[in-house]
């Protein structure tokens, strides 16, 4: 196995009586990605700015080489960021070069803009542009270039390329790949596309009203499915051979406090005690996959 | 840039070369009396005489540096104030951002003429720096809260986020990422409290609570409100300053409307 | 009803903070003024008339500044608000509370008259952009550019004094006596045409603007869109969509800048010699009389604090989310 670079352990987060993250745990290793895949309001970018520590959080602590960092800008040379619209995580009035000057300064780092801009494939006079007169491809891979300024270890990527053109996507998740085998970075994808989670990952978490649900290698998670909730999540992916069931939105108290399975509203497979007691992880089939759900443990009992 | 934005920028272009040049070109000393009294405009007065045969041009022309350095003082000292408060209250949230929004409302609330009146007048020496110091104080609350509301907004955008996951710091955050975007905020902040002071200011030397020892539009007002020179028939004595009060304050509401258009596409013309 | 208990706070503290400063500014500034004032009348003064003088503008140097600030309150309360010069010996009260109704009459009336009609204008300027309205806007805009005391010497000049159509100044005809007759009731509607109008012109050109700027906004939203595609009447997408919205902004705009047109407003006052605060308030300043200056600032204080809790009424009866945030 990989050395751990980041490990979350029991992470909450809650927000007025919401839950938005309710104890959740899990380890990135360097030179590996782990995808977390939800829906919206799963829980998944808050897990993402938990990481990032832009979000204190309300209980549970996050590791970094083992250690609890308590400074911040030490913490950020190693845990960088992508977000989601690169529309958005580019400051208008600044070029190009500022964006990707100020962390080279920041964590004192030895290399040139245009060797960062060479980094993500791009060409080295994009330096003196403006946000807007690059395309959101261009702009998600200065967003990366951004990030890997600092030199950090851990690589944090909230849906990185739903917010770009189908066409482009590979490009940009191929050049992701890329990077964390050339620099072993430990690289968290967060999605709520689960085939891209197959491709690009190579451990999948499934997450679901702020809990991880399922975990495992991300071939098996994908190929067989053992939680309810990821089986529907993968039938509902389109596929024009068969027909779909619909997945209803979440009702409004999932997010609620409850003592149960918090996919017990919408599961087809729920008994009477998945809405008591909230069920415990446990091993499905292949060592290293597991699910939280009564069925498996029911079946192991 | 519009044409409207243009002659704004051009009229208040005229005013402070006036201001700076007014003093060589009046044609006589403002204070300096004449036999000439109460004479119509002419060829020698151009704007005519008041009542003691000073010439009204040349009190015009002096009295626009008055106006345009209270206008300039205060435009500065209340968008430093307002860019404190309101930036600072927006970023923080919480607790500061309570209390700095109250401070703000409360100075926007409670009438502004009648406190100056009083402060002005209980004033050992109100001249122009004093006065143009105290208007400030009041003159800063709204600008505060337009840039907090704008800062609200800003602050959990995704690029500010993404600034302090790179490790920059508090300040620079505020200071280099959140303010240059707030620039045509800032700008027409600026340009409304210019307004604002002017008018206060012309409007307290109209009610003679300002030391009346140096000239702005508005101690000729005064001067010409307390020689009756309504009842004389003498418009010529407060037409011109009050064109000019008026002539200033377009343009730079015209140069406010740029700067609105500019930040907010919705309201550009739509071109039929 | 959150939101009024929040609001009816916030004017709880800025009538506090209003008081405070009034209470704070002669013990602050240098100079004294009032002292002045007490040597020259001398022995007309007498006892109580001396003893709320010292209470309110700090003459008791003796006393602690809590214990001063304690009598302060002491005076405000049982509406004592000393003396004033101008109109010697009568109290401050009595001088406010007979200017009281004649600010407010002309003042309210005017602004009212100028938000609304200011409102309406906007509607239709901001819905048909680029019509004959809304080229207007410069034109509004050099009016409210305009102080309106010099407008209001204007209107002299021309209404009065070149061509005498109306009186120039007070607030009725003298010779008569304020009573409810026909002839007393024209007087005063024919004194308040001239400060009125000039109120409502200057005044009227931020309300369009305001109200414009809201109407471009809102009309691009999807709502007003969604509206259109249904094929409903223009004027019922117009007032029942956009206006609706649009207005909002503009009522809680009209409470914050009460403060500012109240001010505007005096003025007027003072040019037509109207017998309202701003008048009393002017007459106040050629005399230092500072009681009577800070009487004036304390009741339209209060006058802008009620209309704002007016406006905020006003404001959640249009506004359905704040209705139900309580």
């Amino acid at each position: 196995m990989d050395e751990i670079a980041l490990e979350a352990k029991g992470l909450v987060k809650t927000y007025k009586r919401v839950r938005a993250v309710q104890d959740v745990s899990f380890v990135l290793r360097r030179g590996r990605v782990t995808a977390l895949v939800g829906e919206s309001g799963s829980g998944k970018s808050t897990v993402a700015k938990l990481l990032a520590r832009l979000v204190e959080p309300t209980a549970g602590e996050v590791l970094l080489d083992g250690e609890r960092v308590r400074r911040v800008r030490e913490y950020r040379r190693k845990v960088q960021m992508v977000f989601q619209d690169p529309f958005a995580s580019l400051n208008p009035v600044h070029t190009i070069r500022y964006h990707l000057a100020r962390p080279l300064k920041i964590h004192r780092r030895p290399e040139t803009v245009e060797e960062l801009l060479e980094r993500v494939n791009l060409p080295a006079d994009f330096a003196s542009r403006y946000p807007h007169e690059l395309s959101g491809g261009q702009r998600q891979r200065v967003a990366i270039a951004r990030a890997l300024a600092a030199h950090p270890e851990v690589l944090l990527a909230d849906e990185p390329v739903s917010m770009l053109d189908v066409s482009i996507r590979l490009g940009v998740l191929n050049l992701l790949l890329d990077l964390k085998e050339r620099l072993r970075l430990a690289v968290l994808y967060i999605t709520h596309d689960i085939a891209s989670a197959r491709y690009f990952a190579d451990e999948t978490f499934v997450m679901y009203g702020g809990q991880l649900v399922e975990g495992g290698d991300s071939e098996t998670v994908t190929q067989q499915p053992a939680h309810p909730y990821t089986q529907l999540l993968i039938e509902s992916a389109p596929d024009p051979e068969r027909s779909v069931a619909a997945l209803d939105a979440p009702a409004e108290e999932n997010t609620r406090v409850s003592d149960g399975c918090r996919f017990a509203p919408r599961c087809p497979k729920a008994r009477s005690r998945c809405w008591t007691d909230a069920p415990p992880r446990a091993e499905v089939g292949i060592p290293g996959h597991w699910a939280a759900c009564w069925l498996y443990v029911e079946a192991v009992a | 840039m519009n044409l409207k934005t243009k002659l704004g920028l051009g009229v208040l272009a005229f005013f402070a070369l006036v201001a700076v040049a007014g003093e060589w070109v009046a044609p006589y000393d403002p204070s300096a009396m004449s036999d000439d009294l109460l004479s119509p405009p002419s060829g020698a007065h151009w704007f005519g005489t008041t009542m003691t045969g000073q010439d009204v041009f040349s009190q015009v022309l002096v009295g626009t540096r008055g106006v345009m350095v209270v206008g300039l003082v205060c435009g500065v000292l209340a968008t430093l104030l307002s860019i404190l408060v309101g930036v600072t209250a927006g970023f923080l949230g919480g607790a500061a951002d309570e209390a700095l929004s109250m401070l703000s409302n409360v100075f926007l609330v409670i009438p502004a003429l009648p406190l100056i009146i009083i402060v002005a007048s209980m004033l050992p020496s109100a001249d122009t720096v004093l006065i143009a110091a105290v208007i400030s104080l009041t003159a800063w609350a709204w600008g505060a809260r337009v840039l907090r509301a704008q800062t609200m907004s800003l602050r959990r955008r995704d690029f500010v986020e993404a600034a302090r996951a790179s490790g920059e710091s508090v300040w620079r955050i505020i200071v280099f990422e959140v303010l240059p975007n707030l620039t045509a905020v800032i700008a027409s902040g600026f340009v409304g409290t210019v307004i604002f002071a002017v008018m206060l200011q012309i409007t307290l030397s109209f009610v003679g609570v300002v030391s009346l020892s140096t000239w702005n539009w508005g101690t000729i007002l005064f001067w010409a409100q307390s020689n009756q020179a309504l009842g004389l028939g003498a418009w010529w004595w407060f037409v011109p300053a009050g064109l000019c009060i008026a002539l200033l304050g377009t343009a730079l509401a015209l140069i406010n409307f740029g700067i609105d258009e500019y930040a907010n596409p919705r309201l550009r013309k739509v071109r039929a | 009803m959150t939101f009024l208990l929040r609001r009816g706070v916030f004017y709880l503290v800025t009538l506090w903070a209003a008081i405070t400063v009034n209470f704070l500014l002669p013990r602050l500034l240098p100079g004294d003024p009032v002292q002045a004032m007490i040597t020259k009348l001398g022995g007309r003064l007498n006892s109580d008339a001396m003893a709320s003088l010292y209470v309110l503008f700090g003459l008791d140097e003796d006393k602690s500044i809590w214990r001063q600030y304690v009598d302060y309150w002491g005076a405000l309360v049982r509406g004592d608000l000393g003396l004033s010069f101008t109109f010697f010996p009568t109290p401050v009260a009595d001088v406010l509370s007979q200017s009281l109704p004649w600010t407010l009459g002309l003042v309210g009336v005017t602004t009212v008259i100028a938000f609304l009609l200011g409102t309406l204008l906007g509607v239709y300027a901001g819905w048909r952009r680029g019509s004959w309205l809304d080229s207007l806007i410069p034109v509004t805009t050099f009016l409210s550019s305009i102080p309106y005391f010099w407008l209001g010497l204007i209107a002299i000049s021309l209404f009065s004094v070149t061509w005498p159509l109306l009186p120039a100044s007070g607030g009725y005809a003298p010779g008569l006596v304020p009573e409810l007759s026909g002839e007393f009731v024209g007087s005063v509607l024919e004194h308040a045409v001239l400060p009125g109008v000039t109120i409502v012109v200057s005044s009227v050109a931020g309300w369009i603007l305001g109200m414009r700027n809201m109407m471009v906004t809102v009309t691009a939203e999807d709502y007003v869109l969604v509206a259109k595609a249904k094929g409903l009447p223009q004027r019922r997408i117009m007032f029942a969509y956009a206006a609706r919205n649009a207005v909002l902004p503009s009522i809680s705009g009209f409470a914050l800048s009460l403060g500012f047109i109240v001010g505007g407003a005096l003025l007027v006052e003072m040019v037509f010699s109207y017998p309202g605060l701003g008048y009393v308030l002017f007459q106040g300043i050629g005399a230092k009389d500072y009681p009577l200056m800070q009487g004036v600032f304390l009741v339209i204080t209060l006058a802008v604090l009620v209309a704002n809790l007016l406006a905020d009424v006003g404001y959640l009866l249009l506004d359905p989310r704040t209705r139900r945030e309580g």
